[in-house]
């Protein structure tokens, strides 16, 4: 079993990763990267049941980035579990480079559904929970949502069947950082009570703290145990977590740091650049 | 008179033909009764997948079944696929996934529901996109075939079908039906038809009153408008020098769009285009709207005349 020192080391080089691939590339999402890293540092470590060395093993959990813009995030722990190289992350965003934009099944080993338009993802994980449930499968899916992205209606078409069909393999990970694009979601589109949603959809509902990894650890319990209908775990997140000048902003929802902020991000990440 | 059949019985058919293939599965949202897949969901419900009314989670739902070695078939009617052309372009054709869509009650063909249902630019929307298959067949037989061909072509897939019955056209000639190639159903030197869909057997009434006029046609079924069968187009223009397409759907960027695009990168060859012309259909029987859209066998064949005129 990890140790939550381990897993919090392991996301905070996750971070260290997709500063320097927003930098690197002077483009990109470094906001919602660094809002579900620590989720998906925990995830891949301790629950995903995932090959490294086999990415397409056709009995493997399945994830999917919803949020296909915060690929950074993707790419950095695929990178750390061994799916990708580190030298691989300097494609980001470059021609020919596996590291596309948005995270991209065609390019990428390790990533399952190619995303970057949202409110496709929970569709997704829905096909490929009822695949499983027609193999006979106990493997489970695991899916990332950004919580702009729920204002798509077709979550909720996919929401609603996912109870009528009783998808208990079907998890959602709700990286609730409470910006969007242009502003804060509560400016652009009020969502009220969103536990209250999900559990009005019949779904099990959990919330916690998405930078917290005894809670995290927990929350992927829950959803892993969970199995008598889908499962979702809300967790409250702050985008841009891990630099000070991006937490929270608005503005670096999708915007790469300066030199000089570069250079502060990896001295709060407790880097030394050389 | 010859033997009338729906297009849309030719899928349900076909899918349950396939359902000994337990991979197939098929995808509904609401509409099964119109799209003819309710008997795939009598005979196998645990492989059949209610939607609800919920286009653009089914297309992605059968992605994520395809990505996980599946074979799903997902049908609504044509109008109302396009809603979720979206997640086709990205979520299926663009990690080309093997879904394969079934439009049914598509074109003006559809009759009395009026315009909201009839869904003219099914066949150009899905045509723009890369990996797609795009069919639109004219006979209950051959829509049989190939929906069976499809699920083995590893392509994703738009196929039009057609509510109201049309004359049976391919019965003990399945061997002459493949995915991509169009077949001459009849031979005349003065001028080529092109068509698709209902369209085809309004093509041959229309070479039958031309050969009555003296005007030879040959009539061919494109019933797969991408890949389309260039080789075949090519062959036209060298043995007739005119060409006439026809289909029941917008003469912008469907089967006459296609064979325009290959006609100005190849040799080229005077082309008239019988289609909807640009504008919306309205409620009407199905004969009466393919009079009302220009496009029944008489405006096939005046159009036949004006190309054979505009030869050089």
């Amino acid at each position: 079993m990890t140790s939550t020192d381990e897993l919090k080391e392991l996301a905070r080089k996750c971070r260290v990763h997709i500063v320097n691939m927003v930098h690197r590339a002077q483009a990109g999402h470094p906001g919602g990267s660094l809002s579900e890293i620590d989720l998906l540092a925990a995830l891949y470590k301790t629950t995903l049941r995932v090959r490294p060395d086999d990415p397409d093993w056709d009995d493997r959990d399945r994830f999917i980035l919803s949020k296909g813009h915060a690929s950074p995030g993707m790419y950095a722990i695929l990178a750390e579990m061994g799916f990708i190289t580190v030298d691989d992350l300097a494609s980001y965003r470059v021609l020919g480079g596996i590291c596309q934009g948005h995270v991209d099944m065609k390019w990428c080993p390790g990533v399952d559904f190619s995303a970057g338009s949202l409110g496709m993802g929970l569709s997704f994980g829905m096909g490929s929970a009822i695949a499983g449930r027609l193999e006979g499968s106990e493997r489970q899916v695991y899916v990332m949502l950004g919580d702009g992205e729920i204002q798509e209606g077709s979550v909720w078409e996919a929401a609603m069947a996912a109870t009528h069909h009783e998808l208990g393999n079907l998890n959602v990970i709700l990286d609730r950082n409470r910006i969007q694009n242009d502003d804060f979601c509560e400016a652009q589109m009020r969502m009220f009570d969103i536990p209250a949603k999900w559990k009005a959809f019949g779904w099990n509902v959990k919330e916690i703290d998405g930078h917290n990894m005894e809670d995290i650890v927990d929350g992927l319990d829950f959803l892993k145990n969970s199995n008598d209908g889908p499962s979702i775990l809300i967790a409250h997140t702050v985008k841009g977590h891990g630099v000070s000048f991006m937490a929270d902003n608005p503005a670096f929802h999708g915007a790469a740091p300066n030199d000089e902020q570069y250079a502060q991000a990896m001295a709060e990440l407790g880097e030394v650049v050389s | 008179m010859s033997k009338m059949a729906a297009t849309r019985d030719g899928y349900g058919e076909a899918l349950l033909e396939l359902a000994s293939n337990p991979k197939v599965v098929v995808l509904e949202a609401d509409l099964g009764k119109s799209t003819k897949s309710l008997h795939f969901r009598k005979a196998h419900p645990e492989r059949t997948v209610s939607c609800g009314i919920g286009e653009q989670n089914m297309l992605l739902v059968g992605a994520g079944l395809a990505a996980s070695g599946y074979i799903p078939f997902a049908s609504t009617f044509a109008i109302f696929t396009e809603r979720a052309f979206e997640q086709m372009r990205n979520g299926v054709a663009r990690p080309n996934l093997a879904v394969h869509v079934c439009g049914s009650h598509g074109g003006t063909h559809t009759g009395t529901d009026g315009s909201s249902a009839q869904s003219i630019e099914d066949l150009a929307i899905y045509r723009t996109l890369p990996n797609v298959i795009v069919m639109h067949p004219s006979d209950v037989v051959s829509t049989k075939v190939l929906t069976m061909q499809l699920a083995t072509s590893g392509s994703p897939s738009y196929t039009r079908t057609a509510r109201n019955k049309t004359p049976v056209l391919y019965e003990g000639r399945e061997d002459e039906i493949e995915i991509g190639k169009g077949v001459v159903l009849k031979e005349g030197a003065d001028v080529a038809i092109i068509a698709c869909g209902v369209m085809v057997s309004q093509s041959l009434e229309a070479a039958e009153a031309l050969a009555a006029e003296g005007i030879n046609a040959t009539v061919v079924d494109m019933h797969t408008l991408k890949p389309l069968d260039g080789d075949l187009v090519d062959r036209l223009v060298s043995s007739c020098g005119a060409i006439v397409t026809a289909e029941d759907h917008s003469v912008i960027g469907g089967l006459g769009g296609a064979v325009a695009e290959h006609l100005t990168s190849n040799t080229f060859a005077p082309l008239e285009r019988v289609g909807v012309q640009d504008r919306f259909g309205e409620s009407g029987q199905a004969d009466e709207m393919l009079e009302v859209m220009n496009i029944s066998a008489p405006y096939i064949a005046e159009a036949a005349k004006r190309a054979v005129a505009r030869k050089g």
